[in-house]
């Protein structure tokens, strides 16, 4: 259990160390070498990591303090971030968990990463992930599998395990994570914190290693919502170098915060409480509920027609996007090449099968028959136009309501091992979560408890398109009103 | 049995922009490889396109120029296959949407015009270039030219023999450099052509198989490559075979077209939205903001050649060859006031010049302005016609002024009547011979006292006062 009365500053939030940052009580370069001592004691048995950056970070520690004594500290300076390894950093080897990035170092940031770093956030380190991030456990990465803080035979959930597991053992205070069919909520619920996938086209793709390029979003897993708050505030917003970037107005998202919910409607989608959801999760739910009610907010029935198309739409658009956007792996520019390719083509099929795993071939051979002539129509084309039909059921249904709540998994975090053969299981975890990414909405994980074995449980609100703060507002209202215990994994 | 062939172009323009179609990388030729490349257009993870406006408005241009329609949206899409110079293992294109579509170019030929349909124009990136070295175990890439803006213009198959193709092609081309927008090199393949022939038995409607041709890289290896396939389909069809759906590279040196890949082995470019760009949205304001741009285009300005200053049309074809060429004749023209004057020099001893020389318009020593003064000696009287093609050589090696020339040679003619009565009397009283024999009736001598005169003078003689003198001094035969 945690040592109240000898806390160490790694276990506190973003905005209690900026209030101690202020105050001159903790300098940066405390708080980053406590981040260390934790990462010493406890990364060996949860493996968050692929890369970590302690020399650069101390460096940029040191950077941090002298600019709050200048006072000119931004929102994050001196904040130890970690960055899941999908995210480009200039220098520093950008693996997306796979063998054939193995040794690739950018010579360029993500937008996010110079966001951060603009901001004076200092990084830990980049996080463990499935590979290209395409799976939910985080055991299809090439570095291996992380494990869950809460019980280490488990999975912390994926593909942005590490920046979930990172986060919840207090390995870091904050981290980045990617989304591209509940790649940060899955993660986030099943470590017991707070991951938000921002609305498409609000957080810049540049520098984000592309899996499907039109589902992808970047973005916060922390500890409270107030923390998410505060990283959307820094990653946020129109970039040049994205196309797909959207040109809208960023508000101050810390300002939701503790704003009630009064008369709001929630809507529950009948659609999302069917079988083989878990009856603890299940529980967990209607207590959310209540307490909503409590907190002024009127919850009701609704309908998403076409969620039981979610799945099938998602694993044909998603592989189809992602067999072209790894076509560049090829071993002919940098990454991996494998030797004893006799001509161009046994060079590339040499590669691309000993670097590439199980998971990320099974999707680009899903993907490249999904857009092949005589297929196309069939699939990739279909699967287009139930995307359209899927977005106007949100579009309908946030006519009546103003969030939407359901459960971020149909069960908590399950054994390693258990579902990594049968990719239709695996598939399945991330059934409530594709949802959001298929229509471009922003949508949130939250804590709402323990299952009786102590795996933490998560509930997710979605909103309409650039509706972060309603997110923000429900999820803190509810944070706060909860009375959920705030527990630490034993490690 | 009688043949009639069906030909369709698929025409390439590297496009005439500072920077690539999707990043600030230099579009420049000929640099050292891979010196104008960057991440995104090198294909590293995570990089995004970013759409250069430029190449929109040059396409555009092209559009207008063709009479096409031109999408108030256009989308983007991915062509995939693998190969080393194509750094993401895709080409981004245009596909579903492409940006104009349904516009036309007339040729002419013979007096004869023809319209030739345009399917559809759009826009994509180029590859980059493998170099292979015999001698060398590697291949090299060179990614300099990847991300350069192309243009890709797709005719219909309207073309039914080879004239009509290098017609369409010459078209093409010279819209494109009129519109400043490609330079139109083909050996540096910054105009380059593909072409999809078939034969069907003259009368019939339905068209044949055809054959795709690739590699030629001049009009007259297009013209050539063309007749080959044409003679070579004849020849299997009269052998009763049948033509396969195929690609054929023009091989130059052996002047024959070679199989390349069947429609078997045809790729499977598994074309679907880019989701990285959003649609190419084209509003009027803009699309009529670009057609203001335009210049006078050849056709057009062709016609008005003929109209405004009463030359034929082959002399308008001539100096409309380029937009140097026609600006130059077109000043001359005004500052001298005699249009068919000006054209028959600039046909004439101005081009023949330059040609010889390899020089361009803007490069020549004599400017419309010292060619209208020229003219304007001639129109004037102050030299003969003869005298002046002696000045011009003198203009053109010296860059001097013709009023100076004329001045310092003491080229100028001689009108004065007395001065002129005199040595037509002296040239008569030196050639009694011929006076003798004019007399008897031999007429064509005229010429020759014409001849003697204009010698005497060293062609300073004014010819019609000459002529008249003679005319006066001379029995009535």
């Amino acid at each position: 259990m945690s040592q109240k009365n000898n806390m160490e500053f790694n276990q506190l939030t973003i905005h209690e160390l900026q209030e101690k940052l202020r105050d001159g009580s903790l300098t940066s370069v405390e708080i980053t070498e406590s981040v260390y001592r934790r990462i010493a004691s406890v990364e060996e048995k949860v493996h968050s990591y692929i890369t970590l950056m302690e020399e650069t970070a101390i460096g940029q520690a040191r950077e941090a303090d002298r600019r709050i004594k200048e006072g000119n500290a931004d929102e994050l300076t001196g904040i130890p971030i970690a960055l899941k390894d999908i995210l480009c950093t200039e220098g520093v080897r950008t693996t997306c968990g796979s063998r054939i990035l193995e040794n690739f170092i950018p010579p360029y940031d993500a937008t996010v990463v110079r966001k951060l770093k603009d901001a004076g956030a200092v990084f830990v380190g980049k996080t463990n992930m499935d590979e290209f991030a395409m799976g939910s456990s985080t055991e299809t990465s090439w570095f291996g599998i992380t494990k869950n803080p809460w019980d280490l035979e488990r999975i912390p959930g994926g593909s942005s395990g590490g920046s979930a597991a990172a986060v919840a053992a207090d390995e870091c205070i904050a981290s980045l994570g990617t989304d591209t069919g509940g790649s940060i909520r899955q993660p986030a619920a099943l470590c017991g914190v707070v991951g938000m996938k921002p609305t498409y086209g609000r957080v810049s793709r540049f520098g984000m290693v592309a899996f499907a390029s039109s589902l992808d979003q970047i973005g916060p897993v922390t500890k409270d919502v107030e923390d998410c708050a505060i990283m959307m505030n820094v990653i946020s917003g129109h970039d040049t170098g994205d196309s797909t970037s959207v040109p809208a107005e960023i508000p101050d998202y810390r300002k939701f915060i503790s704003r009630d919910i009064r008369g709001w409607t929630v809507g529950i989608p009948r659609e999302y409480f069917v079988e083989g959801i878990d009856p603890e999760i299940k529980d967990a739910v209607d207590e959310t509920i209540k307490i909503l009610e409590d907190l002024g907010a009127k919850c009701i029935d609704i309908s998403l027609p076409h969620t039981e198309y979610c799945v099938a739409v998602y694993y044909i658009i998603a592989p189809s996007e992602a067999s072209s956007n790894l076509a560049r792996y090829d071993g002919v520019r940098y990454g991996f090449r494998a030797t004893g390719g006799e001509d161009l083509l046994d060079m590339y099929k040499k590669t691309r099968s000993s670097g590439f795993g199980a998971e990320v071939k099974r999707r680009i051979m899903l993907g490249t028959y999904s857009l092949s002539s005589g297929y196309y129509d069939a699939y990739y084309k279909k699967a287009s136009q139930v995307r359209a039909l899927i977005k106007s059921d949100f579009d309908n249904a946030f006519k009546k309501c103003d969030v939407i709540l359901t459960p971020t998994t149909p069960t908590p975090a399950f054994r390693i091992g258990e579902k990594v053969d049968d990719p239709l299981q695996m598939y399945l975890c991330d059934i409530f979560t594709l949802s959001t990414n298929l229509a471009g909405i922003p949508g949130i994980s939250v804590p709402c408890g323990y299952t009786r074995t102590d795996l933490p449980i998560g509930i997710q609100f979605m909103a309409k398109h650039f509706e972060e703060g309603k997110l923000l507002q429900i999820a803190s209202a509810y944070e706060k009103n909860s009375k959920i215990e705030r527990r630490r994994p034993e490690l | 049995m009688e043949y009639e062939p069906v030909i369709g172009l698929e025409v390439h323009a590297q496009l005439l922009t500072e920077t690539k179609i999707f990043c600030g990388c230099s579009t420049r030729f000929g640099e050292t490889p891979n010196s104008n490349t960057c991440p995104v257009c090198i294909g590293m993870p995570g990089v995004l396109p970013v759409l250069n406006k430029k190449v929109v408005e040059c396409a555009m241009k092209m559009a207008i120029a063709t009479h096409c329609r031109i999408n108030g949206t256009s989308t983007w899409a991915r062509k995939n296959y693998f190969y080393p110079d194509l750094p993401k293992g895709y080409q981004i294109t245009q596909f579903a949407h492409p940006i104009a579509e349904a516009g036309y170019v007339d040729i002419e030929i013979d007096g004869t015009k023809k319209r030739i349909g345009i399917t559809r124009i759009h826009m994509e990136e180029d590859a980059g270039k493998s170099i292979h070295d015999d001698l060398s175990p590697f291949s090299y890439v060179d990614l300099n030219r990847a991300g350069v803006p192309l243009i890709e213009i797709v005719s219909e198959p309207d073309m039914r023999n080879t004239d009509e193709v290098v017609h369409y092609l010459r078209r093409l081309h010279e819209i494109l450099v009129y519109l400043e927008i490609c330079d139109g090199n083909m050996e540096e393949g910054s105009f380059r052509c593909d072409a999809n022939i078939s034969l069907r038995p003259k009368g019939e409607e339905e068209f044949g198989i055809r054959a795709e041709l690739k590699n030629m890289n001049s009009f007259h290896n297009v013209q050539h490559a063309l007749e080959y396939e044409i003679q070579r389909q004849r020849t299997i069809l009269d052998g009763g075979g049948h033509v396969i759906q195929e690609t054929r590279l023009w091989d130059v040196p052996q002047g024959v077209t070679h199989s390349m890949r069947g429609k078997e082995e045809a790729h499977d470019y598994r074309y679907f939205p880019e989701p990285d760009l959003v649609p190419v949205v084209i509003s009027d304001e803009w699309r009529e903001k670009i057609k203001n741009t335009l210049p006078e285009l050849p056709m057009e300005k062709r016609g008005r050649f003929v109209e405004q200053y009463g030359i034929p049309p082959y002399d308008a074809g001539v100096l409309t060859a380029n937009r140097d060429l026609a600006d130059y004749y077109e000043e001359t023209a005004r500052l001298c006031g005699k249009p068919k004057v000006a054209s028959n020099w600039v046909m004439g001893d101005f081009l023949a010049h330059l040609n010889e020389e390899k020089l361009e318009i803007t490069e020549s020593p004599v400017t419309p302005q010292t060619l209208a003064e020229l003219i304007d000696m001639i129109e004037d009287g102050t030299i003969s016609g003869k005298i002046a093609k002696e000045v011009f050589e003198d203009m053109w090696k010296s860059g001097k002024n013709p009023k100076k020339i004329v001045e310092e040679k003491g080229l100028v003619q001689i009108t004065d009547t007395g001065e002129l009565e005199k040595i037509v009397e002296e040239v008569l009283e030196a050639n009694q011979k011929q006076l003798e024999q004019y007399r008897n009736g031999k007429e064509k001598l005229f010429g020759f006292f014409v001849g003697q005169t204009m010698k005497a003078t060293r062609g300073k003689a004014n010819p019609e006062i000459v002529n008249e003198l003679l005319k006066k001094k001379l029995p009535i035969l």
